[in-house]
Formats: structure tokens, C-alpha cells, sequence
């Protein structure tokens, strides 16, 4: 399998697919750049732990480092808290992506809406369907919203994508990312 | 009373206008008005007559579109690039495109539904005749058919009645299908507006096929206390033959059954089915075995136990036959639509087709006669069982092992899985003799066998899975509730009130298939959760067999801990998937009896009613079939919100609100005519949840209405901030928006939350008389 395949086989994108990160500098330098950054975490950031820590614990370092307000999905934010992490808001998955795919959304600060938006943390299915509305959707003026997903498998819908990972290349990707991010 | 194809042949007539001699009149449908009420304004709607309902409900509930994939490949201009704003040779865009394509899963759906009736009514009429009355509830039931009434204006009284009715769904599904011809329609709301339109006639077809089953079979009859019956893998006695009968459309399995019953071999075989065949079989005879819902048909016919598979329609896995030969065990199609390739024998004696299913001259027959399958099924399971001696095609153990040695990594099986399982890592311990992770993967594995095709070495990954289960799998044995099927006057009587003013919390209709994330298990406990709350809980098809399949500490089911009846605490199984009309059926009867409006051919009106006040959420947690959307679609233009599974965001279009775009929120107040915020209830339509957790929270609240009373609406909010605080530890920050009145604030909690309300600028607000119609306000006649 080559990294660069959708991770679910049939999931077959398209012409327009996700530019491949292969250096984590690409996306740390984006998230530096971005005026208005969002990070949005699913449940499944629960699912694998990796030197004593889960992925949720990856996002909230990644998140502070990249001062990048996390919005929780689904019964998420309970689990930030407990880790003494406040995320900026808890919206549902699809509640999410509706509202970034609109032009005129204000964001959840009523400052305005994202040009840049990470995920991580979904049924690899959900992630497809919803990183596509946005590709297809989701107009910031003449251009269309910048999607990165930082999760551990390949998303074509995305604008950038991890390559399909280990969970060990993952966390290098993620610790890298954090240690960039930490340089500014 | 309608009747079509009338004649009239008049010999000789003198009128003023002069003589006429030999006379002959054809009228093509006579239809009677019922009495009681008069016929309303939309009596046989056609594609187009609700668009104005249905543009209502699509501007409060946008559609939220989800493509697949950046192209179109319907015609052959294709493939055509509608990514980013791009349209397609024909002129549709990317929203159209999906909309299409949802219109086009909401018509298979309805299509399915309606071909299913007409296979039904079509042989009860030859059977018991046009003029065999329906009967859903006896003495208990006046309504009998809600749906088709409301969307009508008709009141069937035979099964010939439904003759014209299906007339008329059949022409709605074929204009629907139209529309979706390339150079038809090319806006996306109206696209929508024809789902909903779908979702309606497909109502009406199912309806249709459980009324006429019901009436023919003597089905129980709106019984809350239905009788139990046995569930689970385990129910067979193995030492007998069994026949294994999968599928939708029951007529032929009763024919086993009534053969078994007359030659006196019942007892003597085991009859057990798969999915909806199989409920609709024990509501036929209690006595009947179900062993599981969609997912068990591969594993549960490789472990070699059925000796004849006997497949009806829908939802069938396409390739069973193969392993039917596998295990030696013959296949017998029975429905028009599903032909498998084998010759049709319907019309061969019964001794040569059974001869050569027993000499295994062929692997199977097409029969389309009911009463021949009956015969033929159950002299075959007879006779081929002593020889097949339930020889299943699981792999040892010590195959398991040498098997996982050969694998590659490849990484393919878990590409492929649906659930992303971790198929390899259960190969690895394996092939070193631990069988423990492909045991642990049985919960989660929905039974599609993808691994195993795109396995390339061609490990039966599927069986291994099971083959690990085995031990459990076998003792696997629970209590379901036959399905009850319609809701009767009286139970609507008696909490048509309480469900209007919000009292009884909520109606929670579990529906739908078992394409589950994580196992059965999480529709039992959802299901639970709301029925120990108080709430109504219905269930129907695979859903309320998988909510049969678990049990709590004492060895209790749901079934046998709740009551069947349709009242605060009940868990109902309703019956199959053409049951489900019985769910719309109670809100639409709550409106009649309770607030004495006008069913006949009034959609519109009964559809603002049930949005606006009866607090019913449908949840079709493993939906996955086009049947299921098209049921859903049914929901929605009633008003009434459905929730999804995370697989059901492949439907590919959402139906969502937004809380926060207050002008969304309007409703006219009938009393005055002013328009008031109400607060968005209920928020959504059509919602794909990430977690159970997400669907168990927004469940309590979109069971929130505009006619709350402060009473009802107290409890409500118990419910949802309670679920929220559990289940996401916090309460909910749009707590503001659905607090009318400080009297809607819990007591137990007013303290707390009046400061929370306070934070956010909370302002009192009136309940209204709601409604979405302007022509509902008395001042203006409504």
C-alpha cells in the first residue's frame, strides 16, 4: 500500500486531492501564518495511546503551542476538561462543518470565520465526508478554505494531509509539529 | 371505498338532449368520500402539491450536502468534474448532483416498499379475496390506516381498497424516479422537496403491506402484550432440520409453517429466519425462531446449520447461494426481484424439484408460487438433513493458526473493513495461537465479508472471527417481543395529552438496520436509557431485534423488563419495516384524537401540528440501506427529526438548523396572528451523530416543541441538562434558547440555571398556539 492511498479502499476522491505533508514544517508554518486557525477533535483521539499518553493529549499540546482554539465534537468536551484544558466550544461534528462551509458564519467568537482548519480524532468515513463538503464548499472570498488533517491516515478531501502512518510515525509527526510551533 | 374500473352498459337511455342506445361507460377510479370527515385539500398529492410545506421545513433545515467524490457518472458525458463550483455537461452543480442522488436512494426506497406491497396484496387477494376486510385492532382501532387517509383522503376497508391506493403510490414513484433523468430537474431544493415527496408515498406503501398482512394473517393486533419469542443463535435445536428463510416479504415462510402444521411435522423442523421475514414470521406463529438481524446471514450459514436456505426480497446478502453449496445446503429464491440466476420451476411437481435439490442435480430453484415453497422447503430440509449432518464450513482452530502464518501485512483486510477493525493484529496473535482479538472484533463485525475479498491470499477472515466466538455464539439465546403492530385509540387517548403538552417527554422510534459502529449493543442501551426516563420507546426491523440481544444481570432483555404498551416506560417492538408506519401512524392518530383534527388528505396541517408539538425523534442507528432512507424521508416531512448513526453521514446530506439564526426560529401565534421566537425546536431534521453519547444528548432535546407547556417543558430540560452533565460532564451552553419561561426551569435546578440564564441575557418569552401555516390563524379562518 502506498502512503499516499485513501486509507479506506474504496474511498476513491476525485481530481482534486490532498497535497501529501511530508515535512511537518509545511503545516507548522501554515498554522504560524494563519489569522484564524481552528482544531477540531473527535472522539476517536481517545482510541490509541502512545508513551503513556493519548492523542487527545497530543492535540491539547499541539493546540496550546499553536495557540489554536480546539472545538470538542460530540461528548469530547468532558474529556478536555478533565485534563484541565478548556476547548473554545463543543459543536457536533456536522454542526461544525456546516458552519465553516458558510462564507458569512462569524466563528465562535463572532470575530470571524477560519482560514485555516485542522482535524483529527473521526471515523476515517466521517472525516472523508465532511473534509469534501469543505473542499467543495467552504468559500473564504475568490478562494477556498485551507483543510489539514493531522490524523494518522491519508484524507483526499483534505486540502493537506498526514500520509497514511504508524502510530509511532504519528506521534514523531505530531512531536515535531509541536517542537516547531514551540521555536516561534 | 374506491373503486376502480368501473363500467356502466346502458341499453337504452332518453334524456333531453335525446336517445341514446348501447351505452357503454368507463370511469378509471371511483373515489368515496369518507363521511366522518370531509376530504381536505390535498386528497392523492401530487409531486409538486406540498412544495410549499416542504420549502418551509428546507429553510429552516438547509441541506448540508457531503459528496462522495468530486464527479457525476450517471450518463455518458461523463465522467463530469463538479468539484469546487464546477457543473456538469448537463448544467447541474455539485448540490444538485446530491440531491439527486439522495432522491434516487428515497424512490429505491419507496419503489422497494411499494413492489413489496403490491407482492402482497396481490397474492391476499387471490387468496382470501378483494372483499377480505382490514382489521388492525378489532374494536380497539378505528383509524386503520392513518398515513394512507392523511395523504389520500381515502378510508380502505378491503384489501381491494388497497388495489387502488397502491395505483396511486406506484404512478408517484415512477414521476419521482423521472426527475431524476438527466435534463430533468436542476434545482436542488426541489430536488429535496421530491425526497420528501418519496418519503411520504413510501409511508403509504408500507403501511399498505402491514395492514394487508396484518388483516390476511391474523398478526396480533395492536397487542401491547404480543407474545414473547425466542431470539439469538442459539434457538435452534440442532438436531432437527432447519430452515433458514431471509428476507422481507413473509408469504412463503407462512406457507412452510402451515405445511409443517397440516402434514403434522411441526416440531419435527426447525423454521428460523433472518431480518424482517423473520419477525413477520413469528407474528404469523410465535413459535417461529428469529436468529438475528441482517449481519448474522453469512455466519450464521457457514456455521452449517440451516439446511435449507430459503431467500425472499431486500436486504439478502447477493452471494448467499455460494455458501449454501458450500454446506451443502439447497437454495430455494421465492420473489420475482431476486431470481439468483436459477431456473424458475414454479411450475415443475413438487416431487421432481425436490428430487433435485436432494440429488444436488442443482444448487437451488426458482419458485414464485408461496404454497410450493411451503412444500417443497420442508420435504427437502426433511430429507437432506440426515445426509448434510449440519456440516458448517468454519475453519479449526489449527486452520486458523497455520492460516495466519501465510499472512502478508498487506493491510488490505482493515482497509477494507467498514469499522476499520483491527483485522491484522488479530491475524498476527493468531498465527502464534492466540485466537483472543478475532474473538474480540465478533461485537463490533457487521457481517459484510469485505476482508475476506480483499484478502490475497484468501483467508475466510469473517469465519475466523466467528469460528473464535464459537463458544459464545452457540449459547446466544434471548427474548423478543412479537411485533405488536398498530397503536390503538385508546393507548392514543389516554397520552395523546401528555405527549402534546410535553408531560410524557418523548416518542423515540428506533428504527432501521445494523450497519452499527460498535455492535447491537448501543441500541439497547439507548434504548433503554429513555425508556427507563419515561419516555415511549418503539422499535422496528433489525433495530428491535438488536435491542432483543442483550441482557442485563438478572438475564433479562428489554422486552421482558418494560411493558409493550404504548405509554411512559413502554419498549414496543412494533414489527418489521412496513411496520414503521404504525410510528407516524400515532402521531398523526394523537392529532385526530387528541386534538380532533381533520385526517383526510390534510398533510400539510397534520405535519405542522406533529412538528410543532408531539415530541417524537426517530433514531436509525445502523441505517444503511436506501429503504432506510426513504423511511427517514417519511419522518422529515411529517416534521419529525431523525438521527443517524455515524455510517448514516454517507446518506450524503444532512438536514440541520441552526440554534443560533434566531429569524429561523419563527412561528405564527394561531391565537393572534403575531409571529413569536420560539427557540429551535426541534433544532434538526436530519443529523448523523459521532457517538452514542451525542445521540443519547440530542435526542432529549429534539424532543422539545413550540407547545410545551412550562410543565412539560420542565421535564424535557431535566432530561437533556441530566444526559448532558452525565454524558459530556458540562451543561449545555444553549440552555438560554430553549427556556421560555422561568416556570420551564426545573425546580430542582432554578437556582443554578437562572444564573446561567442570566450570563446570557436570557429574557422571558411567550408560548404560543404554534403553528408554520399563516392559514391556521383563527383570525383568518384556520
Amino acid at each position: 500500500m502506498s502512503k499516499t492511498e485513501p486509507w479506506q479502499t474504496a474511498e476513491i476522491a476525485g481530481p482534486k486531492k490532498a497535497f501529501v505533508l511530508s515535512k511537518t514544517i509545511v503545516v507548522s508554518s501554515m498554522i504560524k501564518r494563519a489569522k484564524r486557525p481552528l482544531l477540531v477533535v473527535g472522539h476517536e483521539s481517545l482510541n490509541e495511546e502512545i508513551n503513556g499518553e493519548k492523542q487527545i493529549d497530543y492535540m491539547i499540546k499541539l493546540a496550546e503551542k499553536g495557540k489554536i482554539p480546539i472545538v470538542a465534537t460530540a461528548h469530547m468536551i468532558g474529556e478536555f476538561n478533565k485534563r484541565g484544558y478548556s476547548p473554545a466550544s463543543s459543536f457536533s461534528l456536522i454542526e461544525i462543518g456546516e458552519r465553516l462551509r458558510d462564507p458569512d458564519w462569524m466563528g465562535l467568537d463572532g470575530e470571524g470565520q477560519y482560514d485555516l482548519v485542522l482535524m483529527m480524532g473521526f471515523p476515517y468515513y466521517m472525516s472523508w465526508l465532511v473534509f469534501s463538503s469543505l473542499k467543495h464548499y467552504a468559500l473564504r472570498g475568490d478562494k477556498y478554505l485551507t483543510t489539514v488533517s493531522v490524523d494518522r491516515y491519508y484524507q483526499p478531501h483534505a486540502s493537506w494531509s498526514f500520509p497514511n502512518l504508524s502510530l509511532e510515525e504519528w506521534e514523531e509527526n505530531i512531536s515535531s509539529m509541536i517542537k516547531e510551533l514551540e521555536a516561534e | 371505498m374506491t373503486v376502480k374500473n368501473v363500467k356502466l352498459q346502458i341499453d337504452e337511455l332518453e334524456t333531453g338532449l335525446g336517445k341514446f342506445k348501447g351505452l357503454n361507460v368507463t370511469i378509471g377510479r371511483l373515489i368515496e368520500e369518507n363521511l366522518d370527515q370531509p376530504l381536505g385539500p390535498t386528497p392523492f398529492p401530487s409531486i409538486t402539491d406540498l412544495r410549499n410545506w416542504d420549502r418551509k421545513l428546507l429553510s429552516r433545515y438547509p441541506p448540508f450536502y457531503l459528496p462522495f467524490c468530486d464527479v457525476c457518472c450517471l450518463c455518458t458525458f461523463g465522467k463530469c468534474d463538479l468539484s469546487q463550483g464546477k457543473r456538469g455537461a448537463c448544467g447541474l452543480d455539485m448540490s444538485a448532483q446530491q440531491s439527486r442522488i439522495v432522491l434516487l436512494a428515497a424512490c429505491i426506497g419507496a419503489a422497494t416498499h411499494t413492489g413489496h406491497a403490491r407482492h402482497l396484496v396481490h397474492h391476499l387477494i387471490e387468496e382470501y379475496g378483494g372483499n377480505h376486510p382490514l382489521n388492525v385492532g378489532g374494536d380497539e382501532v378505528d383509524i386503520d390506516a392513518p398515513v394512507t387517509t392523511l395523504v389520500t383522503g381515502q378510508d380502505p376497508k378491503t384489501l381491494g381498497d388497497l388495489d387502488v391506493i397502491l395505483d396511486y403510490t406506484e404512478q408517484e414513484v415512477t414521476h419521482l424516479l423521472s426527475c431524476c433523468h438527466t435534463g430533468m430537474e436542476g434545482d436542488n431544493i426541489d430536488f429535496e422537496s421530491k425526497v420528501l415527496h418519496a418519503g411520504m408515498i413510501d409511508q403509504v406503501g408500507m403501511e399498505i403491506a402491514d395492514l394487508a398482512q396484518i388483516s390476511a394473517y391474523n398478526f396480533p393486533r395492536g397487542d401491547p402484550d404480543a407474545p414473547l419469542t425466542d431470539i439469538g443463535w442459539g434457538v435452534c435445536d440442532t438436531s432437527k432440520p432447519v430452515i433458514l428463510v431471509i428476507g422481507h416479504n413473509v408469504p412463503p415462510a407462512t406457507e412452510i409453517n402451515d405445511y409443517l402444521l397440516d402434514h403434522k411435522l411441526y416440531g419435527k423442523v426447525e423454521v428460523a429466519g433472518i431480518c424482517c421475514t423473520a419477525i413477520d414470521m413469528t407474528r404469523y406463529n410465535p413459535g417461529a425462531k428469529i436468529i438475528g438481524p441482517i449481519s448474522w446471514q453469512l455466519r450464521f450459514i457457514r456455521s452449517g446449520i440451516p439446511d435449507v436456505i430459503v431467500v425472499d426480497e431486500q436486504c439478502i446478502r447477493t452471494n448467499l447461494i455460494e455458501d449454501a453449496q458450500k454446506i451443502g445446503a439447497p437454495f430455494i429464491a421465492v420473489s420475482e426481484k431476486n431470481c439468483q440466476g436459477l431456473d424458475d420451476r414454479t411450475n415443475d411437481p413438487a416431487d421432481e424439484i425436490v428430487e433435485d435439490l436432494i440429488t444436488k442435480k442443482v444448487p437451488g430453484v426458482l419458485i414464485l408460487d408461496p404454497e410450493k415453497v411451503g412444500e417443497v422447503a420442508s420435504r427437502v430440509a426433511i430429507e437432506i438433513s440426515p445426509q448434510r449432518k449440519k456440516k458448517g464450513i468454519f475453519p479449526s482452530i489449527e486452520e486458523i493458526v497455520e492460516g495466519s502464518k501465510g499472512c502478508r501485512s498487506c493491510l488490505e483486510c482493515q482497509r477494507a473493513c467498514p469499522n476499520n477493525l483491527p483485522i491484522p493484529e488479530a491475524v498476527k496473535m493468531a498465527a502464534e495461537g492466540d485466537l483472543s482479538k478475532f474473538s474480540s472484533l465478533y461485537e463490533d463485525c457487521v457481517g459484510c465479508a469485505r476482508c475476506e475479498s480483499a484478502c490475497p491470499i484468501n483467508l475466510p477472515l469473517h469465519s475466523y472471527i466467528m469460528k473464535s466466538s464459537e463458544d459464545r455464539i452457540e449459547k446466544e439465546k434471548f427474548k423478543i417481543r412479537t411485533g405488536r403492530g398498530a397503536i390503538q385509540d385508546i393507548e392514543i387517548r389516554r397520552v395523546g395529552g401528555p405527549i402534546v403538552l410535553g408531560e410524557i417527554p418523548g416518542v423515540v422510534a428506533l428504527v432501521g438496520c445494523a450497519n452499527y459502529p460498535h455492535g447491537g449493543e448501543e441500541v439497547a442501551e439507548i434504548a433503554e436509557e429513555f425508556a427507563k426516563r419515561n419516555f415511549i420507546v418503539t422499535a422496528t426491523g433489525c433495530a428491535a431485534m438488536s435491542m432483543a440481544m442483550v441482557k442485563d444481570e438478572d438475564g433479562l432483555t428489554l422486552y421482558e423488563k418494560y411493558p409493550g404498551n404504548f405509554d411512559a416506560g413502554g419498549v414496543l417492538n412494533i414489527g418489521s419495516c412496513v411496520s414503521n408506519p404504525h410510528i407516524a401512524g400515532a402521531a398523526i392518530k394523537i392529532a385526530r384524537i387528541f386534538a380532533k383534527r381533520n385526517l383526510n388528505a390534510n398533510y400539510e396541517e397534520i405535519a405542522d401540528y406533529i412538528h410543532n408539538r408531539v415530541g417524537a425523534v426517530g433514531i436509525a442507528w445502523g441505517a444503511m440501506s436506501q429503504k432506510a432512507a426513504s423511511i427517514a424521508s417519511g419522518f422529515w416531512r411529517l416534521g419529525i427529526p431523525v438521527i443517524v448513526g455515524p455510517h448514516g453521514i454517507k446518506y450524503r446530506r444532512m438536514l440541520l438548523g441552526r440554534r443560533e439564526r434566531e429569524e429561523d426560529w419563527y412561528v405564527y401565534d394561531a391565537r393572534t396572528g403575531e409571529k413569536v421566537y420560539v427557540g429551535p425546536v426541534p433544532e434538526h431534521l436530519f443529523y448523523a451523530a459521532e457517538t452514542k453519547e451525542e445521540a443519547i444528548v440530542l435526542t432529549a432535546k429534539l424532543v422539545m416543541r413550540a407547545n410545551d407547556t412550562s410543565k412539560g417543558r420542565a421535564i424535557k430540560l431535566t432530561h437533556w441538562i441530566d444526559l448532558h452533565r452525565r454524558l459530556y460532564g458540562t451543561l449545555p451552553d444553549d440552555l438560554h434558547l430553549y427556556v421560555r419561561k422561568k416556570s420551564d426551569i426545573p425546580l430542582t435546578m432554578r437556582q443554578e440555571l437562572l444564573e446561567r440564564l442570566e450570563e446570557k441575557g436570557w429574557k422571558e418569552r411567550e408560548i404560543p398556539d404554534p403553528t408554520l401555516l399563516k392559514r391556521m390563524i383563527r383570525s383568518e379562518g384556520g
